[in-house]
């Protein structure tokens, strides 16, 4: 068992059962529904996001086939519009900005810092049921015809003119907006409160890091987004003028306050995603992550300047040349604490001893992939350049390389990395790293001709295109087949694993966090008794307990010391 | 989780406790000055735009209703602030007292604004089909846009308002039982700090919506 | 533009090639073998994080000037441009000349001249987007925004509206026609007979009583219960409350919309409001009338808008 207990078990509580464990401690659908376990809660949420992420990925099917032809083949364009928007809220509010966090961060942040459960367990189930409440106002509004103004719900469209369910799907964002409210903070007390005696600041998993900073993302700006669909509910219901320019309104002032949130969403969606890369680089280099602290105050550099950068959405909305100045010199500086990020992932693997098992090839794809899509960011950045492809596929291009081949890798490498602590199983090696590259594939496939497509001038959200631009839609459709592919794979053998994958042990892999030192699944109260840390983190040196062999010092190589002997 | 006395089972001891559920409800406030931050910033930049038109509607509101109703919320906070002293001396039929009077001076400020809302609904200035309001067009559009941003104000307060009488209930029945009045009192300080805050929204709404050029 | 373009390229695949073949190279050089089971331990340095943040720090900057100087040329037309004006709507874009010929969804232009549209819209948000010319610019409800451009080749360029706008907005395109001065003055004079913006202006500006306050402006003199428009377009204007203004493009809209926003001084604030009453069209004509009754040097339409909307962030 573990070698971190310091205070024996009282002496009066019984020896656990033998495999009891949070899984099997109760049955039936009442302790899974009124559960204040985090980590039953966290399943809930799987359930939940992963049936979201089915039907926005189902909306995706639908638009990749409308653009095979340029005239439109499978649906209106009042469809069309409906789909893409309908896409864009399901993707977007229902499945990235809560799936790590309300999945992997509700499980194990108390593991990893070594508490009994998240500080207020009960709210904890309360943001799991806020979130499907607001989600029967989305697909309700979806069944009954769905919306049409994108999921950026620009005004006056969304607030006068469509004609479409717009109150029902902000309302539905507006409730959901609460349950995330809810999650950041119990994350923010939870680590400020409950951590494990000897687990200082600086010993935390880059995870923790990362989630904070979310958190902090999560209670500042959630907020503003609902008062913002909330006054554009009121606007379309009690003919108010506060964004209706006949009315004395202003539309700029609805896309302000929209990107004041919106922005710093995006960094929820990709800060998790980052944690989780952290974790898996050092577990499968079998290596302290460089620069530790510059990566943890990275992530917090990220929260913070990421609230000041909003505008450079809005280019060529109208504001003025000096606002465009300001918002876009913040934004290149966003992008120095993602690189510095970056680089300490690279260097990370220097003089490791590196495996590339499945959860390492999603934290290499990732990197690779969160690049592409960083550096293109760069071209949005620049004032000049963004004006030519604002609006267009290059965006879309963009946004996917960071959203899909970014943060989604980031959910899958994180599910694949800890599903054996979660399930107690293994998932079958050999298929899973198959369907890592076929999503590799199918996602370069799908969205890189739409950078060039974007930079030829297709604009986004365009139903039917010129004849010019169909071979390129043509690639990215084909690519999101292959797409589709490699993410149904994980869906069938993750199921198939629960019933029929081999048993896990604690910690297999083996990595340092604390979530490896109690069992695979962890019982109920997470550790026997509390740890008391003592060592740093992704410490490999003094934890005999991996049963590796102790890390060296660094051997020069002969690119620093000519003529010295390899050895290995 | 089990629980045993006041400690919930997540906890360590009553100290951690303690910690957590204070800072619980400061995190928890903050999120509300940036709902409500939202709503003013908007105020804001509509007062600057349409200033006459935003001083003409400001005098249709009762300024004596408003600041019946700030007094009113200010007292309720004493005795709140009462209620929490009471709780740390352990005297329980004080602290269920003052409970009650902070929960009835809310029902008169809620009723107070219930006039205020009803007169308004009166007078035609709910915004809507009903609208009307003197002057030219322009004139009365921006003073639509007024008393909608005071029905989305005032009205979000009184909602958390209406949040906060239930939760004072709530301590109320608690507190008869006597969980407050032992080593274990946080959820009254936290009680407190949610009722002060609903104050000090207050205390911003009502000169900014009430007191505009009031001079002349 | 494409300078620029390729710069960022170059350093996206730079970037990414350098990050990539890291990757590949250092997790092979360092793969899991039987004698290499463990990571070895590897100090931290300060200098190398120092120096992957300033060298990263600096080539943004680069790009983050190169951009924001490119942006400001974009943003600022020369004040010879020839002007047109272009109304968006649900789902098609009005075009008005200068002097009077009309066209929809296609706008034809000499080459070599700069071209200055100036912009509103009907109804929701559109954008004029011409990705040939590399410019972009959205399309308000309540305000002007300009968008100008040279074409240097003549020929036929998509024009795409690029802001979602509705049902259809993937066919709210068209085309530019860039074309030889001489052919350029052919097709305008080619066009129907109608009336110059100028003189509808003039008619409205009967029809619509503006002379019943302001006067007939070929008199000289105020108007008898208004100020008089001749030459104030471009003026700086004093106001009741002290504040001068520009007279330009944004202030004729506000004073025919909503007039008691700025009152001139030395008047009271009496004059109704046009809202509802006369369509951007129209607006268009009658500034173009007022235009023509003498201007100071006019300031950018959509500098001015643009400096009004942002006092008020």
């Amino acid at each position: 068992m573990s070698t971190t207990i310091a205070n024996p078990p009282p002496a009066s509580s019984p020896p656990p059962k033998p495999h009891e464990n949070y899984l099997n401690a109760h049955y039936g659908i009442r302790s899974w529904l009124l559960t204040t376990d985090h980590k039953r809660i966290a399943l809930l949420w799987l359930a939940s996001v992963t049936c979201f992420f089915a039907l926005g990925g189902f909306f995706a099917m639908l638009i990749r086939l409308q653009l095979l032809t340029p005239e439109g083949w499978l649906v209106t364009p009042d469809t069309y519009n409906r789909l893409f928007t309908m896409h864009g809220v399901m993707m977007i509010f229902f499945f990235l900005i809560p799936s790590i966090p309300a999945v992997l961060g509700n499980f194990l942040i108390p593991l990893m810092i070594g508490a009994k459960d998240l500080a207020f367990p009960k709210l904890n189930l309360l943001s799991w049921y806020i979130f499907n409440i607001g989600a029967l106002f989305t697909v309700y509004s979806i069944v009954t015809g769905g919306v049409d103004t994108g999921w950026t719900f620009y005004t006056p469209y969304s607030s006068i003119y469509s004609n479409s369910q717009v109150s029902a799907a902000v309302i539905g964002i507006f409730i959901v907006g609460f349950s995330s409210i809810l999650t950041g903070l119990n994350f923010i007390v939870t680590i400020h409160t409950m951590r494990a005696p000897g687990m200082t600041w600086w010993r935390l998993p880059i995870f923790v890091w990362t989630h904070y900073a979310t958190s902090i993302i999560f209670i500042l700006g959630t907020p503003v987004i609902a008062i913002t669909l909330a006054m554009v509910a009121a606007e379309r219901l009690f003919h108010i003028g506060v964004f209706d320019p006949r009315l004395g309104g202003d539309p700029l002032l609805f896309q302000h306050l929209f990107w004041f949130y919106s922005h710093p969403a995006v960094y929820i969606m990709i800060l998790p995603a980052m944690g989780v890369t952290t974790e898996i680089i050092a577990t499968f280099s079998r290596k302290n992550l460089y620069g530790y602290k510059a990566v943890a105050i990275a992530s917090l550099g990220i929260a913070v300047i990421g609230f000041l950068v909003w505008a450079h959405h809005m280019f060529v909305a109208g504001i003025s040349i000096y606002a465009a100045m300001v918002f876009s010199l913040l934004s290149y500086l966003v992008a120095i604490p993602s690189a510095i990020k970056v680089f300490n992932w690279t260097a990370t693997l220097y003089r490791g001893a590196v495996s590339w098992q499945t959860p390492m090839l999603y934290a290499l794809g990732f990197i690779g992939l969160f690049v592409m899509g960083g550096m293109t960011g760069l071209f949005l950045a620049a004032m000049g350049a963004d004006v030519h492809v604002h609006d267009t596929y290059f965006v879309v291009a963009h946004f996917h390389y960071i959203m899909v081949g970014g943060a989604v890798m980031g959910y899958l490498g994180g599910l694949h990395y800890w599903w054996p602590k979660i399930t107690g199983r293994m998932y079958p090696e050999m298929l899973a790293r198959a369907a890592a590259i076929i999503l590799f594939v199918g996602f370069n496939l799908t969205f890189f001709p739409q950078f060039i497509l974007g930079y030829l001038g297709m604009p986004r959200r365009y139903a039917t295109y010129p004849p010019e631009f169909q071979i390129l839609n043509v690639f990215s459709t084909a690519g999101a087949s292959i797409l589709g592919l490699g993410y149904l794979l994980p869906i069938c053998y993750f199921m198939w694993s629960m019933r029929y994958g081999p048993k896990a042990s604690s910690n297999p892999w083996p990595a340092t966090g604390l979530e490896w030192q109690t069992t695979s699944p962890p019982p109920t109260e997470n550790f026997e008794t509390t740890p008391i840390v003592t060592w740093e983190p992704y410490d490999f040196e003094h934890r005999p307990d991996l049963g590796l062999p102790k890390p060296e010092r660094a051997r020069p190589t002969p690119l620093e010391a000519p003529g010295l002997e390899l050895g290995d | 989780m089990e629980r045993t006395g006041a400690l919930f089972g997540q906890f360590r001891d009553l100290d951690q406790q303690r910690e957590t559920a204070s800072l619980g409800m400061w995190v928890f406030l903050m999120t509300e000055v940036m709902f409500f931050g939202g709503l003013f910033l908007v105020y804001t930049i509509y007062r600057l735009k349409y200033h006459a038109a935003f001083a003409a509607a400001s005098h249709e509101l009762d300024v004596a209703k408003g600041a019946l109703n700030t007094g009113v919320l200010i007292l309720s906070s004493f005795t709140m602030a009462v209620a929490v002293w009471a709780s740390e001396m352990r005297k329980r039929k004080l602290l269920c007292i003052f409970l009650v009077a902070t929960m009835l001076l809310g029902g008169v400020f809620l009723t107070i604004k219930g006039f205020e809302y009803a007169q308004k609904f009166e007078h035609h200035l709910v915004p809507g089909a009903h609208f009307n309001f003197p002057g030219s067009e322009t004139d009365a559009q921006h003073a639509e846009i007024f008393f909608a941003l005071y029905f989305l104000m005032t009205g979000m307060h009184a909602v958390h308002m209406i949040i906060g009488e239930g939760m004072l209930l709530i301590l109320l029945v608690y507190a008869w039982k006597g969980s407050f009045t032992g080593d274990y009192h946080v959820p009254i300080e936290n009680g407190g700090l949610y009722w002060h805050f609903v104050d000090i929204v207050w205390i911003f709404l009502f000169p900014l919506l009430y007191l505009i050029d009031l001079h002349h | 533009m494409d300078s620029l373009f390729l710069l960022l390229v170059a350093v996206a695949v730079f970037f990414s090639v350098l990050i990539g073949v890291s990757i590949f190279y250092l997790s092979f050089r360092y793969r899991r073998r039987p004698n290499n089971q463990v990571g070895q331990l590897v100090p931290g340095s300060e200098a190398l994080e120092i120096t992957w943040m300033v060298i990263p720090f600096l080539i943004a900057m680069v790009l983050f000037a190169w951009g924001a100087k490119l942006y400001v040329t974009m943003r600022q037309a020369p004040s010879d441009a020839l002007d047109i004006y272009v109304v968006g709507k649900q789902w098609m874009w009005k075009i008005q000349h200068a002097d009077g010929r009309r066209e929809f969804n296609e706008l034809h232009v000499p080459v070599n001249r700069d071209i200055e549209l100036t912009m509103i819209s009907e109804d929701v948000i559109h954008d004029f987007f011409v990705p040939a010319f590399r410019v972009k610019m959205d399309v308000l409800p309540g305000r002007y925004t300009t968008l100008w451009f040279r074409p240097t080749k003549t020929g036929r360029y998509h024009l795409f509206c690029s802001q979602y706008c509705g049902t259809n907005h993937s066919t709210m395109g068209g085309w530019v026609d860039v074309m030889e001065p001489s052919e350029y003055q052919a097709w305008l004079s080619g066009g129907s007979n109608s009336e110059s913006p100028e003189q509808a202006g003039k008619r409205l500006f009967t029809t619509l009583a503006c002379v019943s306050c302001h006067g007939d402006p070929s008199e000289m003199g105020a108007g008898p219960r208004a100020p008089s428009l001749r030459g104030v377009y471009g003026s700086t204007v004093k106001l009741t409350d002290g504040r001068t203004v520009t007279a330009d493009d944004a202030y004729l809209r506000e004073s025919v919309l909503d007039p008691g926003a700025k009152i001139v001084a030395g008047y009271d604030n009496i004059m109704p409001t046009f809202q509802g009453v006369v369509s951007e069209d129209q607006l268009l004509q009658l500034f173009a009338y007022i235009k023509s009754l003498g201007t100071q040097t006019p300031q950018n339409a959509s500098d001015a808008a643009g400096a009004a909307a942002s006092a008020a962030k």
